[in-house]
């Protein structure tokens, strides 16, 4: 057989039959479930009288809607209530298994699955949501899927595919202080552009990503959509098994035991074919954010704002000109010394118990600027508990800062936690699109560290000059 | 899902790269438990002032383009969110075809699911096809599916690819879940043929 790489690996042994046209009918092992995508899917599901197929490979969360304020008190937004009352009427239904709002294991999908242990190496895991791609740091092959797929999975436990092609992104070298995963990954997506990865997978290797932390390949994963790649990939090593052991939904004792010796499998083979291949040098990244109201508009703290007129093609200048309007910016400024309004941190790239470690560093014995809101929205009731048994909530607390239920929040601003037009925003999640935030919003993406260290000056700063 | 073939319609030119899907459906409209209704929001930023009136610059608050059923734009329509509220939106709006260089992944999966055709055609032949939009409403694009090929409003003909079996579940306005479950006993052997491989996959079962 010819050498394969890990995406090759985890799809072939995933094809229950291929069609003439080369669509695979992919089996799936995991179907992650949230109320804002779903209930059209157990809707169709009803009208055809279909049944779910797995639901004991099913699990459901609500995470887009929740309040992530006191959540003893009924949802005051009927429309968010609503959906999260449908939720549980359809996994009732359908029996999925499910973590309501006030069980301690609710929170984002995308956390959820890796700290439960229902995200597995070798598996193949989709949910109704693009960031899906963050369980590939298990070195599972996990995509996000529309409603009408959603409730294809539903009723056949497989989606139609083509295979996709193979694209490796390495990056070689030790990153300097104050450079995170975040870093990394906006690094990459400035480098290759938001469709840099379409129609393909990205493995992310070389020994900068080797050294991450789960949650730090988690973060790279994650943000392999604002590539533009279908999914990203890391291959399974110890970090992998050492995280994956003794995790609730993981195999246990001898099972666990043969699990791991096919995980060893799945890293690519010696000389396995990739159709691109990116490289980095990991000592060239330094703590970066984001300008434009597209990921790929990515610089360093310490650099200015790009300017237009340096553009050749016309409609990427009017399009670079809207943005800097849209962001209130200048051709030239320099990014380090904007004033912000906002910081949040949280969202399924950054709200694991290290980017709130990583956080906490930077506010421990600090105040957060005056006129300047900031909220930690932990991933999961797990990582705030986690973080509480730390102390990390009285730093925060103590520094002026929020501490927050969690969910999905002012990601994407379904709940009420919004930005009001105008706002400035420094955010560790991985949209800066125009309104994400809430209408009017101004986003900028960097990584918890830069986000603590924007709260505490009140303005976009270098991390390294409070490390 | 309705049936695609042959579309004669007014289309709209967005001559814009990376259209977002949150551009084209925020999302604080995703609340609904419908498919329907999200029309009136499409492109709500674009579309609407922040006191709520229509924005008259928006092409698609345009004469004739608020009866637009073919929408042009440039590179990367339909990046970031995976959410089909996207394509409901367009749908519900009354686009049936989307036309730009190059599509997100999972937007123009999503498309096909909702009988919207997504064509791609190189950069300057959607320039050509702006153009053509913008001569008013009696310069109408056909979209003939069967026959795979763009009718420009001069009568010249541009060639489009699309895969053989979404053209077909397009054609005759099939679900595809249907059409999966004849595979069923083979889903089935999948499953006892891994269940005996990788007898240590864990079920989900709360306790």
């Amino acid at each position: 057989m010819a050498p394969r790489t890990l995406f090759d690996k985890i799809w072939d042994s995933h094809v229950v039959e291929t069609l003439p046209d080369k669509t695979a009918i992919l089996y799936i092992d995991r179907h992650l479930v949230h109320e804002v995508t779903s209930p059209q899917a157990f809707e169709g599901l009803r009208l055809s009288g279909r049944r779910l197929r797995h639901p004991d490979a099913t699990i459901a969360v609500v995470d887009h809607n929740v309040p992530t304020s006191d959540r003893t008190q009924p949802i005051e937004e009927a429309e968010s209530r609503n959906q999260i009352e449908t939720l549980e009427r359809n996994v009732k239904e359908f029996g999925v298994p499910y973590f309501p709002l006030l069980s301690a294991r609710q929170g984002i999908v995308h956390v959820v699955g890796p700290e439960q242990g229902i995200s597995l190496p070798g598996m193949t895991i989709v949910c109704g949501d693009s960031h899906t791609s963050t369980h590939g740091a298990m070195g599972a092959l996990a995509f996000g899927i529309g409603t009408s797929e959603v409730e294809h999975v539903m009723a056949t436990q497989t989606i139609l595919q083509k295979p996709a092609k193979n694209m490796k992104v390495v990056v070689e070298g030790q990153v300097g202080p104050g450079v995170t995963a975040k870093d990394i990954m906006l690094a990459i997506i400035g480098h290759i552009g938001t469709a840099g990865g379409t129609g393909h997978v990205i493995e992310f290797a070389g020994s900068a990503i080797r050294e991450l932390d789960m949650a730090g390949r988690m973060t790279i994963c994650n943000m392999s959509i604002e590539a533009g790649a279908r999914a990203g990939l890391v291959a399974p090593d110890e970090t992998t098994f050492e995280y994956v052991r003794g995790r609730p939904f993981a195999p246990k004792g001898e099972a666990f035991d043969e699990a791991v010796a096919y995980w060893k499998t799945l890293a690519a083979d010696e000389g396995a074919h990739y159709d691109r291949v990116v490289e980095l040098r990991a000592e060239d990244i330094t703590p970066v954010l984001t300008w434009g109201t597209s990921p790929e508009t990515v610089i360093p703290v310490t650099g200015t704002v790009p300017d237009p007129a340096a553009e050749a093609d016309p409609g990427k200048r009017a399009q670079m000109q809207r943005m800097l309007d849209y962001m209130g910016l200048e051709a030239g400024q320099k990014i380090a010394g904007t004033p912000v309004d906002v910081v949040f941190i949280g969202s399924c790239t950054n709200s694991r118990i290290e980017d709130l470690r990583a956080a906490a560093a930077i506010a421990a014995g600090r105040k957060v600027a005056e006129g300047v809101r900031a909220m930690i929205v932990p991933g999961s009731g797990i990582v705030k508990a986690q973080a509480e048994e730390e102390g990390l909530d009285k730093v925060f607390l103590e520094a002026g800062f929020e501490w927050r239920e969690a969910g999905c929040s002012m990601c994407l601003g379904m709940n009420p936690d919004r930005l009001t037009p105008g706002q400035r925003c420094a955010s560790t999640s991985n949209r800066n699109f125009e309104g994400r935030q809430g209408p009017g919003g101004r986003t900028h993406l960097l990584s918890p560290a830069m986000a603590a260290a924007a709260a505490v000056t009140g303005c976009l700063t270098d991390v390294r000059e409070l490390i | 899902m309705d049936k695609f073939t042959v579309l004669s319609a007014v289309a709209a030119p967005l001559p814009e790269e990376n259209i977002d899907t949150d551009k084209i459906i925020p999302a604080r409209f995703l609340k609904t438990t419908k498919r329907t209704g999200l029309g009136v929001h499409a492109f709500d930023s674009m579309r609407y002032r922040a006191d709520g009136s229509e924005n008259p610059d928006f092409v698609l608050n345009q004469e004739p383009y608020r009866k637009a059923e073919i929408l042009i734009t440039y590179d990367n329509l339909g990046c970031g969110s995976s959410r089909e509220h996207a394509p409901w939106a367009l749908l519900d709006f009354g686009i049936r075809c989307v036309i730009a260089p190059s599509f997100a992944d999972i937007f123009h999966n999503n498309c096909f699911k909702n009988g919207i055709l997504p064509i791609v055609l190189p950069h300057d032949v959607c320039t050509q096809l702006m153009e053509d939009a913008r001569m008013g409403g009696n310069a109408r694009l056909t979209i003939d599916l069967p026959r795979q090929v763009v009718v420009r409003p001069d009568g010249t003909e541009v060639p489009f690819t699309v895969d053989p079996l979404r053209k077909k579940l397009l054609l005759e306005g099939l679900d595809d879940i249907g059409q999966t479950l004849q595979h069923e006993k083979e889903i089935t052997t999948f499953e006892e043929r891994r269940a005996k491989a990788q007898p240590w996959i864990p079920r989900i079962v709360l306790d």
